[in-house]
Parts: C-alpha cells; sequence; structure tokens
C-alpha cells in the first residue's frame, strides 16, 4: 500500500547491473529474481503495510554461494537484508530499495540428527516444524512452536529469538539451540556456540540470538531437541472478567505448577476464534485460559487435577479437561488460528507483542480498551499469559490511509503502556523497521549508543539489514544516507 | 541493602581518566577460579547488596550484583521457591554478581538452565562508568541485542554488574537419587538415553564407578519412574547433589590442577583424558592432572567442545583454547565497545582481551 518515498542518495547507490553482472558470475540464472512483478512476493513480511522492492533478490541453494553473495556485496558496499520465509511481523525481513534481498529459503536441509546426544544440525531455510517431524520418530521434537512454525523457518527464528506458546516451560529459541555457523558481512565463515552447554569467551550466541539479521548471516543452527511427553492434557477455563482470569494464573504459578503452557484470550478473540475452529469455546466468558500440562502420565494426573481444582476456585464459569489426543488439539486449534480468525472480523488486523508483568495484565487490557473506544478501532487480545507477553489485534482497514495512521497511533501508544507498566516494547516478534521510534521509550541514549557499538563490531559498514532493529544515531553519516522510510525521526 | 552502585560508577570513571586497569571482586569465592591471575587494584562491589524486588508470582526476583546467593536462596525459600540453576553458595561467599559474570551453574543445568539462561535483565555499569539498563522483569524481551545474557561468563571484562533480574522457579514437590554400579562408557550411554525419555529427571552424573540419577517432580511421577528405572535409591541423595553443587566432593580438593571439558553429552571418553567426574548427562566432564591445555583441547574439540583449565595450575598462560582469528576479532571489538581503555578485568578472560 504505502509505497516509501524515493530515497534520498548521499552515499551513491551501486548501479544495479553491476551488481547482477557480478552475481550472475556467481550464481545460476535461477536464483536471480530481477523482474519487479517476480520481486513482489518479497517486498514485505507478515506486516504488510510496509512495502519495498530491492534492486535484486536472490536466493542461493549452498553456503559457498551465500558466501559469494556477501563478499561481493560487501565490496560494493551494498545493503543485504536477510530473509527467511517472511513471516515476521516487525517488517525485519522487508527489503532495502538500494540493496539485495537475501533469501535463504533453498538452504532447506536437516544434515544430521544425533537422537542419543538430542540435537539435530539444521539449515536456517528448515521450516520449525519440519525439524520436529524430521526428528518425531526418535521421540524427540524441537520446543519452541511459534503459531507460524508451519511456515517460519529456523533462521528466522533466531534472528528473533522467537517464543511459542510452549515457552514458559521449556524456553525460547536462545535456551533451545547450541550453536550456529554465521557467515559475516564480508562473508568469513564463523562457528558460534559448541556442541557443548557453554562455550569459552563472551557468548556470541546469546548475541546472535535476536540480532534480527544485523550481525551476521546464519547458514546452520545446531538445535537441542527433548523427548516427546508422554501425554498432555488441555484444562480449558471460562471466566467472567479478566481480573478472574488474571488471578487464576497467579494462583497456578503460586501453587507451584509451571504448565507447558499457559494462554489466555478475551472476548473478542474467543469469539473470533470458535466462529472459525469450533473448539467449544465459551463465547458468554469475558476471558479464556488455555493451560497445558504435559510429562509422565503422573506427573499429568496430578498437575490437571490440580489446575482444574483451581480454576474452579478462582470462578471460572467453565471449566472443560481434554478427553484425549483429537480433543486437545481442538482446543489448541482456535489458539493456534486465532490471528486469522480475528482477522476475518476486518480488512486488516496489526497485531502488538508488548511484554508486561503478569500481575498488570487487568489494568492493561483495561487501558486498551478505553484506548479503542478513542482511537474507534476495535482490538481483540490474545496472551501468552504464563510469561507476560500480549498480542493486542488491533482492527482496522489497510485502504483507507487515516484509519493506518490511527492503528499505528493506537499500537504505538500499546507499547508505551507496556513500558509504563514496567514491561517491554517486544516479547518475540523483534523490532525491526516497525518499533525503530519505540526503541526510545525502552532505552536511553547511553544504551542506545552501545547498541550502535555492537553493530559496529561486527558490521563497521552497516550494510547487514541497515535502519532495522536498533536505531542509527543521528549524527552518523550512515543515517543521513538511509532512504526516508527507516529514518525515525 | 545498599546500593553503591553511584559510587562504584565514579569510582570507573576515574579510573578511566587515570587509565588505571582495575579488577572486580565481591565475595572472592572465584577468585582463583576459572579466569587468569589479574594483579591489580580491586574495585570492590562487596557492600552493595540487597534484593530489590520480589514477587513471586511473577516468578523474577531482582537484587544488587553484591547480594550473597545465601541471601537470595533464603529469600525465595520463604516462598517454596529456588534458584533453578543450582550455583554454589561457596560456604555464602559466592554473590550473584559473581555466579552471573562466570556463569556458575550446578547439576540441574541441562534442564532448567544455566545462570545465563534465566538472566532477564541487567543494570551494568561499563568502562566509562555509565550505568546502563538492558532487558528487564519480564520472561520475554526481544529489544535490542541480548546485552544481559552477554555478561554471562564474560568475568566482568564488558562491565560491572550493578543489578540483575532473574527467573526463579518454584522447588520441587519431591525428590530421590536412583545409583547404579557402571564404567564410564556405559553410565555416558545410560544418562542419555534415559535423558531421551519423557520422565522427571534433573540430574545425572558418574562418579567412583556409579551412575546417580536425581528425579523430581510431582510425587507420584517420581516414585513411578524410580520403580520404572530399577536401581538403588540413595538415602542421602539430596547430601550428594548438594556436596556436588558445592564442588566439595573429595574429587574437586587436592593440589593438582582441576580441568573441566564442556562437550557433547556422548563424546566418547579417550584413554588419556579419563575424567574423574562426569556430570550434567555427560556434557562437563572434570579431570585433575598435569595436562596440557592444547592436548586436552584436541580431545575436546573432536567432539565439538572446549577444555579449560578450572582450578590451580599455571594462572598466568591462557586457561581457555583461543578461538580462531574472526571470533578473536569480534570478541576484541565487543571489548573495546564496552570498554574502550580495557580497564576492566583486563586479561582475566584471556590475554588478549
Ligand atoms: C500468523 C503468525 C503467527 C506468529 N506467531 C508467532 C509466535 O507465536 N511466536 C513468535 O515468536 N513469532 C510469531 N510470529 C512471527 C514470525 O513467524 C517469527 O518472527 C519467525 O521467527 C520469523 O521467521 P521467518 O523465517 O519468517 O523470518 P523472516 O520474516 O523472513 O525474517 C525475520 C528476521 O530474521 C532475519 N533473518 C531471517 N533469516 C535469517 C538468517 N538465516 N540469518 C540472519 N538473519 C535472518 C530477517 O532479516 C528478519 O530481520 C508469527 C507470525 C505470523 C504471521
Amino acid at each position: 500500500m504505502r509505497e516509501s518515498p524515493s530515497p534520498s542518495h548521499s552515499l551513491a547507490p551501486v548501479p544495479r547491473d553491476a551488481l547482477l553482472r557480478r552475481l550472475q558470475a556467481v550464481l545460476p540464472e535461477r536464483c536471480i529474481i530481477s523482474e519487479t512483478e517476480s520481486q513482489r512476493p518479497f517486498e514485505c513480511d507478515a506486516l504488510t503495510i510496509y512495502r519495498e522492492l530491492p534492486l535484486l533478490v536472490v536466493l542461493p541453494e549452498n553456503v559457498e554461494q551465500v558466501q559469494q553473495v556477501l563478499r561481493i556485496c560487501h565490496e560494493l558496499a551494498v545493503p543485504v537484508v536477510a530473509r527467511g520465509a517472511g513471516t515476521g511481523l516487525c517488517a525485519g525481513s522487508m527489503p532495502h530499495p538500494e540493496g539485495l534481498l537475501l533469501g535463504l529459503s533453498k538452504l532447506d536441509k536437516v544434515i544430521e540428527i544425533d537422537p542419543l546426544a538430542r540435537t539435530a544440525r539444521v539449515q536456517p531455510g528448515v521450516s520449525n516444524l519440519a525439524i520436529s517431524a524430521a526428528v518425531a520418530h526418535h521421540g524427540l521434537y524441537y520446543g519452541p512452536d511459534p503459531s507460524s512454525q508451519i511456515a517460519c523457518s529456523i533462521g528466522g527464528n533466531v534472528a528473533e529469538n522467537s517464543g511459542g506458546v510452549h515457552c514458559l516451560k521449556y524456553g525460547l529459541t536462545v535456551h533451545n539451540i547450541l550453536a550456529l555457523e554465521v557467515l559475516t558481512v564480508a562473508g568469513e565463515r564463523v562457528t558460534v556456540g559448541s556442541t557443548g552447554l557453554d562455550t569459552p569467551g563472551y557468548d556470541l550466541l546469546a548475541l546472535m540470538t535476536g540480532s534480527e539479521g544485523l550481525l551476521g548471516i546464519v547458514v546452520e543452527v545446531t538445535v537441542r531437541l527433548l523427548p516427546s511427553p508422554e501425554v498432555a492434557q488441555v484444562i480449558m477455563a471460562g471466566f467472567p472478567t479478566v481480573t478472574a482470569a488474571g488471578d487464576a494464573v497467579g494462583a497456578v504459578i503460586a501453587a507451584g505448577i509451571i504448565p507447558a503452557g499457559l494462554e489466555m484470550m478475551d472476548r473478542l478473540a474467543i469469539q473470533a476464534a470458535e466462529d472459525f475452529a469450533h473448539a467449544g469455546y465459551p463465547r458468554e466468558a469475558e476471558a479464556l485460559l488455555l493451560c497445558e500440562v504435559d510429562g509422565t502420565r503422573e506427573e499429568v494426573a496430578s498437575c490437571s487435577e490440580n489446575v482444574e481444582a483451581l480454576f474452579r476456585e478462582m470462578g471460572a464459569s467453565s471449566v472443560v479437561v481434554s478427553r484425549d489426543e483429537a480433543h486437545r488439539a481442538l482446543l489448541w486449534k482456535g489458539r493456534k488460528s486465532a490471528f486469522p480468525a480475528v482477522g476475518r472480523l476486518a480488512p486488516d488486523y496489526y497485531c502488538m507483542d508488548g511484554t508486561i508483568p503478569r500481575s498488570q495484565v487487568s489494568r492493561v487490557l483495561k487501558e486498551i480498551s478505553t484506548l479503542s473506544a478513542q482511537y474507534g478501532l476495535a482490538v481483540a487480545n490474545v496472551f501468552h499469559a504464563g510469561d507476560g507477553n500480549l498480542h493486542p489485534l488491533i482492527l482496522f482497514d489497510a485502504s483507507k490511509p487515516e484509519e493506518v495512521r490511527r492503528a499505528e497511533q493506537f499500537g504505538a501508544d500499546i507499547l508505551a503502556l507496556s513500558v509504563q507498566v514496567g514491561g517491554c516494547i517486544t516479547g518475540e516478534h523483534g523490532v525491526g523497521l516497525e518499533k525503530l521510534r519505540q526503541m526510545s521509550h525502552q532505552f536511553g541514549p547511553a544504551e542506545l549508543a552501545l547498541l550502535e557499538d555492537i553493530k559496529a563490531a561486527f558490521d563497521p559498514g552497516l550494510n547487514l539489514n541497515p535502519g532495522k532493529g536498533i536505531p542509527i544515531l543521528k549524527r552518523c553519516q550512515e543515517y543521513r544516507a538511509l532512504p526516508a522510510r527507516h529514518r525515525h525521526d | 541493602m545498599t546500593d553503591r552502585s553511584a559510587e562504584m560508577a565514579t569510582a570507573i570513571s576515574d579510573a578511566a581518566a587515570r587509565r588505571q586497569p582495575l579488577y572486580i571482586s565481591a565475595g572472592g569465592s572465584k577468585r582463583q577460579l576459572l579466569g587468569r591471575a589479574c594483579e591489580l587494584p580491586i574495585l570492590d562491589v562487596c557492600g552493595h547488596t540487597g534484593v530489590t524486588e520480589y514477587q513471586p508470582s511473577e516468578l523474577v526476583l531482582t537484587a544488587r550484583a553484591g547480594t550473597p546467593l545465601a541471601e537470595i536462596e533464603a529469600v525465595l525459600e520463604k516462598e517454596c521457591q529456588t534458584l533453578p540453576f543450582e550455583p554454589p553458595l561457596f560456604g555464602g561467599r559466592a554473590t550473584l554478581g559473581g555466579t552471573v559474570a562466570c556463569n556458575m551453574s550446578g547439576p540441574a543445568r541441562p534442564w532448567a538452565g544455566s545462570a545465563r539462561d534465566l538472566v532477564l535483565g541487567i543494570k551494568l555499569i561499563d568502562g566509562r562508568g555509565q550505568l546502563l539498563n538492558f532487558g528487564g522483569r519480564v520472561m520475554k524481551n526481544v529489544a535490542g541485542y541480548d546485552v544481559s545474557r552477554l555478561q554471562a561468563g564474560a568475568q566482568g571484562t564488558l562491565g560491572v554488574i550493578s543489578e540483575i533480574s532473574l527467573k526463579v522457579m518454584p522447588q520441587a514437590e519431591h525428590s530421590l537419587t536412583l545409583v547404579y554400579e557402571m564404567n564410564a562408557v556405559d553410565a555416558i550411554d545410560s544418562m542419555n538415553r534415559r535423558a531421551g525419555q519423557a520422565s522427571p529427571l534433573t540430574a545425572a552424573c558418574w562418579l567412583d564407578g556409579r551412575l546417580l540419577l536425581r528425579l523430581s517432580g510431582a510425587a507420584a511421577a517420581v516414585e513411578h519412574t524410580a520403580t520404572a528405572w530399577g536401581g538403588e535409591k540413595l538415602a542421602d541423595g539430596a547430601d550428594f547433589w548438594r556436596d556436588l553443587r558445592e564442588m566439595r566432593l573429595p574429587v574437586f580438593a587436592g593440589p593438582e590442577p582441576l580441568w573441566r571439558l564442556s562437550m557433547k553429552s556422548t563424546a566418547r571418553v579417550v584413554d588419556n583424558a579419563c575424567p574423574a567426574l562426569i556430570d550434567w548427562c555427560g556434557a562437563q566432564r572434570w579431570l585433575r592432572g598435569n595436562f596440557q591445555l592444547q592436548t586436552l583441547q584436541q580431545t575436546a574439540a573432536a567432539a565439538g567442545g572446549n577444555a579449560s583449565l578450572f582450578s590451580g595450575g599455571d594462572r598466568k598462560a591462557e586457561v581457555r583454547p583461543t578461538p580462531d582469528t574472526v571470533s578473536v576479532r569480534l570478541q576484541q571489538r565487543l571489548k573495546q565497545a564496552f570498554d574502550p581503555l580495557g580497564i576492566l578485568n583486563p586479561g582475566r578472560l584471556y590475554g588478549w582481551l
């Protein structure tokens, strides 16, 4: 929709044809996309209100080709934006108008599985779910499970430090990977992490995880695998108020139970999900909790009984416990399809991602509903309640520029609110282009300067995904060279 | 309960102005461990103590870096919560800051995560004396680079940690320990097989010809798995794991250098480097003796891991292997970004850092 104004060139951009010729020398023709129409699918990620076309798109087929591409771009000082599956929600893989879009989707091989050590080495383009599928016959799976797991790539997961509904118990991406093969901006190959549980020197693995393609290109990931639980059970409860549901979450934790997942939805989200999935959600409830317990049979039996009792005690208006695997999958289906389900209520939705202290949930939801009235835009709330990660989905119509602006402003207010109550602007979706402005709510100038120095330590010329993730300081020449769209003043 | 952060920041900016390198010290419990010898004037962070925020239902605790772990454990104990990574308290001397800076974790590490894994946010004083704030008090936060976790294992070379927010966990309802007579090779195989099954396994080690497995969780689950797995129940199991965590088992004592191998959990045991103790389900192995770092590193590297000199031996030489040139360059540049004048624990991690 909104095309970016034509960028100002204060550093001379590289002629597209010169770049094309250099790339043709190292890549087969099928790996280069130069026609505008064929580039369209790559112009945005899942946050489609931000779009841009790159100079060229390349889809290399092996690590050596990626390395060659990086060397060429380094030599010519061409910006490089990595892209996995493009399911990101912060315009992180949106192309740079004077740069190259480096798609990693063809690097999609599971290289090695070590069932005894419970690890797998995979290429970055392998989808999150494909890893679990590839190891399932060993009774193992990969823990972090973003709702986009059918499509999103493990490389993208690493770049965003993605989470999922099971992260409360099993951790985020950063807790479930052991090592990365990374290419630096100059195309040098470096191993980060090891097959052990720690590595001498600075923890570059932690630094790379969540670095949004700004520090290096991930070309291989060694993941840790978990034993598949013997059983899992979902306890679903409807509550007459959001406050009661929030208190019930606190009560589960206070009782010493760490569920595998603990999710909350508000009324609008419940109804949308029920219309979509027919999972038997209580339409009349103001809030719904889905609590999954997993492990051995005995563990699950014991926890599930406790959770059910707690929910009733905390005033649940309805409680349903999954009867079998099919029923459990059905109960999750509503939650896992909440985004598309809510998406049917309006032409577009804008997904926010703040994290808040759990105890603040009813206050925050109340304020969001006040804002919703003020902005005249409906909002449905989906909440990783166990770890405080809130996804308000703002409904709007992207064909109305004025409504887009309102939605963006509403979103910005929600993020400011998250910071104000002691939380943060993004729990799992990343900063990308979208939240650059909010970075100064979260960090002061000294912190931002240090983040910038870290960037420069890895990428002194600022050629990897420039103008995303962390604001480039305005005093830098690189800032003035940014396309207008990337400026955050 | 004293906030000394302003004083510490001033001390650092003064030292920076004078280009005077400092050694950061808190409880001093790890001064002779993990790092290289650092004969420098001391910046004492000892009195900078106190749990500043703790809400059990949030599973988050925030404390100043000089707070002794023992004090933190006592606060958690009252709410039936715990530091899940089981760091050594070292007779009450270990502080939260030192523990995170050294990334010290105990037997539960492969299941519960490391000190690094549980860090949520930090306040840090960099080498210019600026007090900076990264991460937060919430479970998920991906704004900016993960500067908080980067401090774990950096041993103070990137900044003086002033305050830390950590994820804490409920205590297990019930625990027991199973013992099996077994050689090291079989034990490694057995512990890894067990770890591949759904079970309440929370620690696995091998020592003196015995495999020891700890089960913790819901009582019914623990008892059920114990029956299924057989083996003998160890009467004083909790004491054993406590002694292992505190590194006060006989295997840790003695004058000879103590080496640590961090490697793939299934790595083969090689004859010239037989571990005296295997912990972390095979991923952490301890050796005693006058080895060469190079030799042990070759063994560890063959299994994708690393060797380091944990205590004793020549601590003026390198005590951990130097990585490839690209990693060296990246680490030096990071050091430069945090501590441009090189005044914070120079040489503690590596001679070149
Ligand atoms: C319906 C829906 C549900 C979602 N649910 C969740 C959820 O539950 N939890 C969650 O965390 N996220 C969720 N997301 C967001 C998104 O799926 C994740 O951020 C995912 O990790 C992105 O992966 P990708 O392969 O699509 O990456 P892309 O969108 O292609 O890229 C994301 C970022 O990673 C960088 N990048 C990609 N590959 C590499 C690489 N190999 N090396 C270096 N940098 C790279 C890109 O430059 C970009 O900055 C959801 C998205 C949608 C659309």
